[in-house]
């Protein structure tokens, strides 16, 4: 059975306030994504992979079609049921990590274990090791990160993202402004994930690391609205 | 009247208020459920502070019906219910976190006398008790033990609003209600506010409705939002879809005005 299958998906912005324009995006896409599968999303800048990838986390509002991530119609669904799917199923990577002032770097890690239920010695040690891995130095560990560099943030981002061991994950660009060393971190941190058994829908520029983690390539732009 | 029902905490079912022929909030419906916090957003007079008073019973709607779950797990309908049974309601299971923290305070009490005038009205008779839940509470929302003589007219604002975020807090209400509880403060006050609350609303898993017109805040504290404009819900959703992806020409409108620091 597949963690993620999308049928008929389709986006269409309408900008309100900006002449009503109508832009549509996708007309209509279709993917499954088994367990232990990462999907590559191939595609030019602006073909709708990150919109694809946001239309999966319920983040932005289909135009039609469904959505299914483990049984759950994302399209359909009630705001609290997809937010019982982030908490326990559905992990997203984002490219910039929205930061809550004054709350430590250990807490940013540990919050998804700590929304879960797991005892809060685990969840730091779980965030601890996880920020060891990725070369956060400890002392940085108990300040915000809203004063850290962009590489710093996107791997605190990145331990945030696999603290808990989500079934399905979506990254996009994970291994974006990292260096070699914690570049090859993230891609064993993926590549453990697809070994325990995770769907996953991945976007990479960094093409030695898509022919390295994905299993198969998917070209949005084949989803996307054609010049007739 | 009472009717059964799933595990909502509160039924809002086509609340209006008219004031005379001007309408305050129309046609308003959602379940809240516990542990949830919704975010109500909308310019000023949106209609957003009338539906909270609605809701809390500080005022009475013209039309519909708030459900609300009582401790026995039966949905009571507040709009209709004695005025001292919704007192008692406004002494337990509710709290009311006003936007200027005098409105919620007293202030010519103590800081420890104005935790402790809760748990008082519930019932607590031991001095040694009270006193100490007030310290307790005044720690909790970080407010200096040597402050709990001192009155409220001593404090900074930010301070008055945390002292009245510990008064409201310490019976353990199960649902609490929020006028901009981080309006009129500076921006590094508001942030301290802020984690605070996430902190509250997360340990003591209370659920909330929090009004505001700052889009920041909903953001950072609210799992689903709705946007009213006019008095009426323009949209509703999950809060970062309708702050990502708004459909409604007025939720577009609202996000694309917020200046980018």
């Amino acid at each position: 059975m597949a963690m993620i299958e999308i049928d008929g998906l389709a986006k269409i912005f309408t900008l309100h306030n900006q002449g009503g324009v109508v832009i549509p995006v996708m007309p209509d896409a279709a993917l499954r994504v088994s367990r232990g599968e990462c999907v590559g999303l191939a595609g030019a800048s602006g073909s709708g992979k990150s919109t694809l990838m946001r239309m999966v986390y319920g983040n932005y509002l289909a135009s039609a079609g469904r959505v299914v991530v483990d049984g759950l119609d994302v399209v359909q669904a009630a705001p609290r049921e997809i937010l019982t799917l982030r908490r326990e199923t559905l992990g997203y990577v984002s490219q910039f990590l929205r930061v809550v002032p004054r709350v430590s770097t250990l807490d940013v890690v540990a919050e998804p274990l700590l929304a879960l239920g797991v005892e809060a010695d685990d969840a730091c040690d779980r965030a601890r090791r996880l920020l060891t891995r990725l070369r956060i130095p400890e002392r940085l560990w108990g300040l915000s990160p809203t004063s850290f560099s962009g590489g710093e943030l996107q791997r605190v981002n990145i331990a945030r993202g696999f603290a808990h061991a989500y079934p399905v994950l979506l990254l996009d660009e994970p291994t974006a402004s990292l260096d070699a060393a914690n570049r090859e971190t993230v891609l064993t941190l993926i590549e453990e994930a697809r070994a325990r058994g995770a769907a996953i829908i991945g976007i990479f520029h960094d093409e030695d690391a898509r022919t390295r983690v994905c299993d198969r390539l998917v070209d949005v732009a084949s989803f996307a609205v054609r010049a007739a | 009247m009472t009717r059964d029902s799933a595990d909502t905490l509160l039924s809002v079912r086509g609340v209006g208020k008219w004031y005379g022929a001007r309408i305050g909030c129309n046609a308003v419906s959602f379940d809240l459920y516990p542990g949830e916090v919704m975010g109500v957003v909308g310019e000023s007079g949106s209609g957003k502070t009338t539906l909270l008073n609605c809701l809390a019973g500080q005022l009475t709607p013209d039309r519909g019906e708030v459900f609300f779950q009582m401790r026995d797990g039966s949905l009571k309908d507040t709009v209709c219910m004695s005025e001292p049974e919704r007192r008692i309601l406004g002494r337990t299971d509710w709290a009311f976190v006003h936007q200027h923290a005098r409105d919620g305070l007293r202030m010519n009490v103590s800081a420890g006398g104005n935790v402790g005038e809760r748990l008082m009205a519930v019932g607590a008779r031991h001095y040694g008790d009270i006193r100490a839940a007030a310290v307790d509470w005044l720690g909790r929302v970080e407010i200096d033990e040597t402050r709990v003589d001192d009155r409220p007219s001593q404090f900074s604002g930010g301070m008055q609003q945390r002292l009245q975020i510990a008064r409201n807090l310490v019976t353990g209400p199960r649902l609490v209600f929020m006028d901009e509880p981080t309006g009129g403060l500076d921006v590094s006050v508001q942030a301290r506010l802020l984690d605070l609350l996430r902190g509250l609303v997360r340990r003591m898993g209370l659920s909330a409705i929090i009004v505001t017109h700052d889009l920041a805040v909903v953001r950072l504290l609210a799992d689903r939002l709705m946007v009213m404009k006019d008095g009426h819900v323009v949209e509703t959703g999950l809060t970062d879809q309708v702050l990502d992806d708004p459909q409604h020409a007025y939720s577009q409108l609202l996000v694309s005005s917020v200046l980018q620091v």
